[in-house]
């Protein structure tokens, strides 16, 4: 069964991440807040399309659903200082 | 015509599509079930296309916008997000400004 660890690597293995939790354990719904430099100056569909290109064919395969928050390291600063 | 051709016309043809799993009163998967929320809580008119009634249009909407995930909401053609962007556009009421340009 796919963990949220084992999913946090496949991503971190292909993306630069500054941040990045996924939560999730019955194997195939997953959420994930992820922050990363290689978000700034993308619109949010071009940052999500980062995470399913790290991902490639385990999107299809392994992973049923996946919810994800991306942030810039900019943006992850301000909302985490507002709370 | 091919399946991309049929998707490019569905996407032209109407100002608001939503491909989603089931339909929006029996929605088959959460992610579509908020996504039909969302369009309802925002009070448009929209196209809802099942993609589980249609094989071609399922694998064939994931290359279209290179977006692996159903909901794909598309607004004049183009392709605005899957269910966590409709989410955070409509909390930020970015989507309604954008829904409201369509109607």
């Amino acid at each position: 069964m796919l963990s949220a660890q084992q999913l946090e690597s496949y991503i971190t293995q292909n993306l630069a991440c500054d941040y990045i939790k996924v939560l999730g354990d019955d194997g195939t719904h997953f959420e994930a807040v992820i922050v990363s430099h290689a978000f700034i100056g993308k619109t949010m569909v071009q940052q999500h399309q980062l995470v399913y290109a790290a991902l490639g064919d385990r999107m299809r395969a392994e992973i049923h659903a996946l919810s994800m928050r991306t942030y810039t390291p900019e943006t992850w600063k301000k909302l985490n200082n507002k709370n | 015509m091919d399946v991309q051709a049929v998707i490019r016309e569905q996407v032209t043809a109407n100002p608001i599509v939503l491909y989603m799993k089931g339909t929006p009163k029996f929605p088959q998967c959460g992610f579509s079930n908020l996504a039909s929320q969302i369009l309802k809580a925002c009070d448009v008119d929209y196209l809802a296309v099942d993609v589980l009634a249609d094989q071609a249009i399922r694998e064939g909407i994931k290359v279209y916008a290179n977006w692996p995930t159903i909901p794909q909401l598309y607004v004049k053609g183009e392709f605005v997000g899957g269910s966590d962007i409709m989410r955070a556009m409509y909390e930020s009421g970015e989507l309604q400004t954008l829904l409201d340009t369509a109607k």
